[in-house]
């Protein structure tokens, strides 16, 4: 199974989160999804379609969230911020914006940004589609990437 | 100079507000999709630059993009899109429908700087 199109979104992780959030992180070695099992509190999802369909989401325990948000705005946030919901949505958005240039052969579209809160919520995929998981470390804590997608 | 930054996401306009101000323009007029943003537009002339967004609910920033360069009354008005939307044939089509420039996001406020000219 040729899963080479999980790498434009690793680098576009680590490229906006440099960019924005002005922390360099780290991916974990990658594995592969069977069944649903729990994420963190708060994901970011964009669904994708055009030649390959699926999705992609940032997953982040709640205190990482809110660091990272904190330092995109360089301004503490609470866990009641609007920002959090807001920022985390926008972050899987040019994550997924982003990773389309290394994805051009599928002639992707993005969706708008959903994001979904509750600890350890489970986000379910189309079936018979691998979801691959990366885990990411950085100086602000442990938040993990999920990305399904439906290739010919 | 006026500028009107259209983004669907409060967070993003916060940023991009402070990198605007940064540069030493105060005269921020926000807007959080394409048809509030055509309103404000016609509301607050003259305006000198739109910032705008790509995917947006309601009315997305192309669309708004062409119905404003079809209207002579804005015709002076730069714009310069503001996307996570990083694909060539992206650019193109913005550039072709009348965008004086196109930066995709994340920028810093130099990038943004220089795509203004200041």
């Amino acid at each position: 199974m040729d899963v080479s199109y999980i790498n434009p979104f690793i680098s576009a992780t680590i490229e906006c989160f440099k960019k924005m959030i002005f922390t360099d992180v780290t991916p974990m070695s990658p594995s592969l999804k069977n069944e649903p099992f729990p994420t963190y509190d708060i994901s970011g999802v964009i669904g994708l379609s055009g030649e390959a369909q699926g999705s992609i989401s940032l997953s982040f325990p709640q205190d990482v969230a809110i660091r990272v948000i904190s330092s995109m705005l360089s301004a503490q946030i609470t866990e009641k911020s609007p920002e959090l919901i807001d920022g985390i949505g926008e972050i899987a958005n040019i994550v997924a914006g982003n990773a389309k240039r290394g994805l051009s052969k599928f002639n992707l579209s993005i969706s708008l940004p959903n994001v979904i809160l509750g600890r350890n919520h489970v986000i379910g995929g189309q079936s018979g589609v691998p979801t691959i998981i990366v885990p990411f470390n950085s100086n602000l804590g442990f938040f993990s990437m999920e990305v399904a997608l439906k290739t010919r | 100079m006026r500028v009107l930054l259209v983004d669907d996401s409060v967070t993003m306009r916060r940023i991009q507000k402070t990198q605007i101000n940064s540069l030493g323009i105060t005269d921020v007029i926000e807007a959080g999709d394409g048809e509030e943003a055509y309103r404000k537009l016609n509301e607050n002339m003259p305006i000198d630059l739109i910032l705008l967004d790509w995917n947006m609910p309601v009315m997305d920033g192309i669309t708004l993009l062409r119905k404003v360069r079809t209207e002579n009354k804005f015709q002076a008005v730069k714009i310069i899109m503001c996307t996570s939307e990083s694909e060539k044939s992206k650019v193109v089509d913005a550039l072709k429908s009348g965008a004086n420039n196109y930066l995709v996001k994340p920028f810093t406020p130099e990038a943004l700087k220089e795509k203004l000219g200041i």
